[in-house]
Formats: structure tokens, C-alpha cells, sequence
């Protein structure tokens, strides 16, 4: 951590600990070389990437990227973080460790992160032709089905939905039989 | 169907394989480039059983999404249950009794046996031998009958509850799962008689989708089809949960990181699994089966990644509380997903006969991958 700190001092935000897990904070632009970092420093060899995933806060417009790194070697985890505003891209770690080929589609797929230099950055789990990113918190999803439903069955499906519908916007949940 | 012609005229055949083949194991499929017989290059398309599982996670009550995730793995719920209940557990610094945590330790290592015999039974029926699929149904057959017994469900459990279990033991449990684990190791013998030495079987197994463990690292393969390559990493082991640090068991890890390797891995696991099964009958002590928790569950604001040892690889969870009775992200970390991955890589190469004990040598589970 200390390493880290003096190799990437104009990089580094903030590091806590929460119920006894360490975290870091970094900033987006040098993520590869961080990661490279990571890897392969003798006092951290963090050699398998765990997960990769992005939370999203729409107040601040903002993803939050999180990657889990585990060392088999040396036996101990950390977690990275960093924010990106929702219309930025990121490097993709993708020639760190293999594994974040699919991770990355999967965040690509589901909250619409856009990765530069990815080897195939396409949808992974929905069909290709889906509108939206599910994972959003913007992302409304009775609108979606409505729409659904009239397109590909041509009828109205009577469910009730609003227009922005966020879930800490929304009202009580309201079931289509009320 | 499609031909296409090549720079070097010669024919490179596509065959799409899958959605709906048998030796998928679900709804996989793989769009195989193929020169003859032999594997150029291929791609996984998944996501036919995607149901938003993350996203039922934001709004479905804590306690509410367990029964969901059980339909992720669905023939490891116990695992997955277990995984998301000890995860929500440290977030609210609430730690299961101890009697609670032997039912857990008990029931999950069951629920191995269960998973690994119903991958050998559907490996070894995709390679052609039928018998072994019949002896694994009739062991795992026990075993469910034990969980019906227990609570109801055989498939999808939903056994534990955030805090402990919701449960105690029937009457005649110990008993019957003792008559079971007595017999089972012969049982397991008697399934390698069957494969260990047969002549097909190392024919269609032994140097198949070899990866050495620098690569299986690097594509983030865990459980047993890293194990097959020779790196000793186990949950269990390496980051002890429940109560795996007071029990005494062996992790076996093969060398080359092939098909046989990850086949004798497996079946030295189900072992090992009796017997654990067998030391915590031993100590199972009495007292309560649940910590007091309240009913309605905030966990304190901020996030936390936990994970444990299913029997497909590393099960993560990682949840994002912001205080509210829903999780505001709820992300689980799927083995099979990161380990379908490597499927290119062992493929390559391979007849495209091998793609098929790839497959199962992987022991994949749509459910989980596509959540």
C-alpha cells in the first residue's frame, strides 16, 4: 500500500478500511499502469483478479469501477476503486489479466462503461440488439417492458409506470392491480 | 451451416453448436471455427437464461433475495445460500451460533457430494459411458431424500436464513446420513473402477484441455479446474469461513491440468467431503440455530466482498449498502461465468469431440453464468 502510494503519489485519493477489508481509491487515468503495478511488485503480487464491477451513483453522475485483486502467493486482497463520470471511458485492464475480458463485457453490458483499447467489447449477457444498460439506476424497467409488449405483441400491458423511474425516487411499490 | 474460403483456399467450416445440444448442459452455445475436424477458434454466446438477478437484488428485501440466488446454482443452492447469508452476516457484525454453523458446514459439503456426482454422472455420459450416470443419480438420489427430510426442498433449499438456520435438525437425521456416509466412499471406488483404468475413458481424458497454472491463474479459473493444474488454492483453506479451520481434510491438486487431472481432483473432493461430513456429526454441539437478528435488516452504510468455496470455483458476493432494507448493489461473483472463459483456450486446437469433455470438465451451470 505504502508502495503503491510513493510510485503513484499523484494518483492516489484515499485509503480506508471497512469491517477489516482494505481499499483504495486512485484515479482513473493510469489505471493500467497501477494495475501492471500491482501485479507484479514484489511486495504485493496480486496475480488473479477476483472481479471486476462498477456501482452507479446517479447524484453524482458517476460509476464507481471496483476491482477485487487476490495474491495466491502471499494470500492477501485489496480492493481498488475509482470513479468515472458516466460519459468518460476507461483503460481497459484487459492485458493485465485475462480474466477482465469478460468482466468488462459483462459491466459494458450492464451499466454502459466504455473500455478503450478492450479486445471485443460487445454485449455479453443480453441480446445485441437491447436498449439500455439494466444495472443503471436510471434504467426504467417497467417503461422497458411496456414498450416490449407493444412492439413485439401489439397490445397494452396495463402495467403502471412512471417516467424517470429510479428506485430511490420511487414511490411505494404499485402493483398492476391497484 | 456456412463455408467460407480462407486466405490459404483452403475450407474453414462454422458450426454452431448449441442452445439447445445435450452436452451443453443448458443453454450454451459455442460457434466453433473449424478446419476438418480440428478446433481454429471459437466463441461462448451465452446468456439464453439471463433473469436479472443483480437487479432483483435492489429490490428485493435482504432477507427476500436469498430464495433467488438459489435459483443461480441450482444444484449447489446450499452453496450459494450459504455465501450470501455469511456475507450479509459480517456486514452487520452478527456471527451464527455454533451449532448453526456445523448444520452449515454439514449441509454444503452434502450439497458437494450432490453437485460433483451429478457432474461425473453428466461428464462421464457425454463421453460415451452410461453406467456411471445411473450409480451417480442413485447416491445423489440419498442425499436429496436427506434434504427433503431437512427442509422440505430438494433442489432449490433455501436452508439458511440471514443469522443462522432456520431449522433443526429431524429426528433420525444423524442416523441417516451416518448409514450414508459410511457406505459412500466405496461407492466412490466403485465409480473409479468404472473409469480410473478404462482404456476410453483415459483415451478421451488424458491430455484434453490442458492449462498449465500460470494461464489458469491468469484467466481467474478457481476450484477444482485450478486445482487440476497444480495450484493449491481453496477457500476453505486460504480464507476459512464457517467453521472449515476446526476440521481436518486434505485439498488434492492434480499436475498436468488436464481432463483426467480435474476428474481425479473431483473425485478425491467427494472423499474429503465425506469427511468432513463424518467430523462434524462428531461435534455438532447443541445450543441455539439462530443469532438474534432483527427483522427488519440495515446493514451500516458501505461495502463488503465475501467469498466461499462452491463446488464450480471462488462464489463471491459483493454487496453495497446504503443503509436501506434493499442492498444498492448486490454483485455476485459467478465461478462458472470466469471459468467458462478459458474454454477457448483449452480448446483450440482439440477434435471437436474434445469441445464436449471441455465442457464438462469445467462443470459449468448456465443458471449461474447467465443469472
Amino acid at each position: 500500500m505504502d508502495a503503491l502510494k510513493a510510485k503513484f503519489e499523484t494518483q492516489f485519493v484515499k485509503a480506508t478500511t471497512f469491517l477489516g477489508q482494505n481499499q483504495v481509491e486512485v484515479k482513473k487515468a493510469l489505471i493500467t499502469e497501477i494495475m501492471e503495478f500491482l501485479r507484479d511488485d514484489d511486495g504485493c503480487k496480486f496475480n488473479y483478479l477476483v472481479d471486476e464491477t462498477a456501482v452507479h451513483w446517479p447524484k453524482n453522475e458517476e460509476f464507481e469501477l471496483v476491482y477485487i485483486l487476490y495474491s495466491i502467493d502471499k494470500g492477501h486482497t485489496l480492493r481498488v476503486k475509482t470513479r468515472i463520470k458516466e460519459w468518460e471511458t476507461i483503460e481497459s485492464v484487459a492485458s493485465v489479466w485475462t480474466t477482465a475480458d469478460w468482466l468488462e463485457r459483462e459491466v459494458y453490458d450492464m451499466f454502459g462503461v466504455r473500455y478503450a483499447n478492450h479486445p471485443n467489447l460487445k454485449r455479453i449477457l443480453m441480446p445485441e440488439d437491447w436498449v439500455g444498460f439494466p444495472l443503471r439506476k436510471d434504467y426504467n424497467l417497467r417503461l422497458q417492458d411496456v414498450e416490449w409488449v407493444r412492439k413485439h405483441l401489439g397490445i397494452d400491458s396495463g402495467q403502471k409506470y412512471y417516467v424517470g423511474e429510479a428506485r430511490h425516487e420511487m414511490p411505494d411499490y404499485i402493483t398492476p392491480q391497484d | 451451416m456456412s463455408k467460407t474460403e480462407t486466405l490459404f483456399d483452403a475450407s474453414e467450416l462454422t458450426v454452431s453448436m448449441g442452445p439447445q445440444h445435450p452436452s451443453t448442459h443448458g443453454v450454451l452455445q459455442v460457434k466453433l471455427k473449424l478446419d476438418g475436424e480440428r478446433v481454429l477458434d471459437l466463441e461462448c454466446v451465452i446468456g439464453f437464461l439471463h433473469r436479472g438477478v443483480e437487479k432483483l437484488g435492489e429490490v428485493q428485501t435482504w432477507g427476500q433475495f436469498v430464495p433467488t440466488l438459489d435459483r443461480m446454482d441450482y444444484i449447489a443452492a446450499v452453496s450459494n445460500c450459504l455465501g450470501y447469508c455469511e456475507t450479509v452476516e459480517k456486514m452487520l457484525g452478527v456471527t451464527a451460533p455454533p451449532r448453526a454453523q456445523y448444520i452449515r458446514v454439514l449441509m454444503t459439503e452434502l450439497n458437494r457430494i450432490t453437485s460433483h456426482l451429478l457432474w461425473l454422472g453428466t461428464h462421464a455420459i457425454d463421453l460415451g459411458a452410461i453406467t456411471t450416470f445411473l450409480y451417480c443419480f442413485r447416491e445423489r438420489e440419498e442425499i436429496l431424500k436427506i434434504f427433503e427430510n431437512y427442509c422440505g426442498a430438494r433442489l432449490t433449499t433455501h436452508m439458511f436464513r440471514i443469522g443462522g438456520t432456520q431449522y433443526e435438525l429431524y429426528e433420525g437425521f444423524h442416523d441417516q446420513v451416518r448409514k450414508f456416509i459410511a457406505d459412500f466412499p466405496k461407492k466412490v471406488d466403485e465409480y473409479e473402477t468404472l473409469l480410473t483404468e478404462n482404456r476410453i475413458w483415459l483415451d478421451r481424458t488424458k491430455n484434453v484441455g490442458v492449462i498449465s497454472a500460470k494461464d489458469a491463474i491468469d484467466l481467474g479459473l478457481t476450484g477444482p479446474a485450478l486445482r487440476g493444474s497444480g495450484v493449491n488454492f481453496d477457500l476453505r483453506k486460504a480464507k476459512p469461513y464457517c467453521v472449515y479451520n476446526e476440521l481436518d481434510f486434505d485439498v488434492p491438486v492434480g499436475e498436468v491440468g488436464d481432463t483426467y487431472d480435474r476428474y481425479l481432483v473431483r473425485m478425491e473432493e467427494m472423499r474429503q467431503s465425506a469427511r468432513i461430513v463424518t467430523q462434524a456429526l462428531d461435534r455438532i454441539p447443541d445450543g441455539p440455530i439462530m443469532a438474534k437478528v432483527s427483522k427488519i435488516i440495515k446493514p451500516p452504510v458501505g461495502d463488503i466482498y465475501h467469498s466461499i468455496e462452491s463446488p464450480k470455483g471462488e462464489l463471491g458476493y459483493y454487496l453495497v449498502s446504503d443503509g436501506a432494507t434493499c442492498a444498492y448493489r448486490a454483485r455476485v461473483r459467478p465461478p462458472s461465468f470466469v471459468n467458462l472463459q478459458s474454454l477457448r483456450k483449452m480448446c483450440i486446437g482439440h477434435m471437436v469431440a474434445d469441445v464436449v469433455a471441455v465442457i464438462g470438465t469445467l462443470d459449468i451451470v448456465l443458471g449461474e453464468i447467465d443469472r
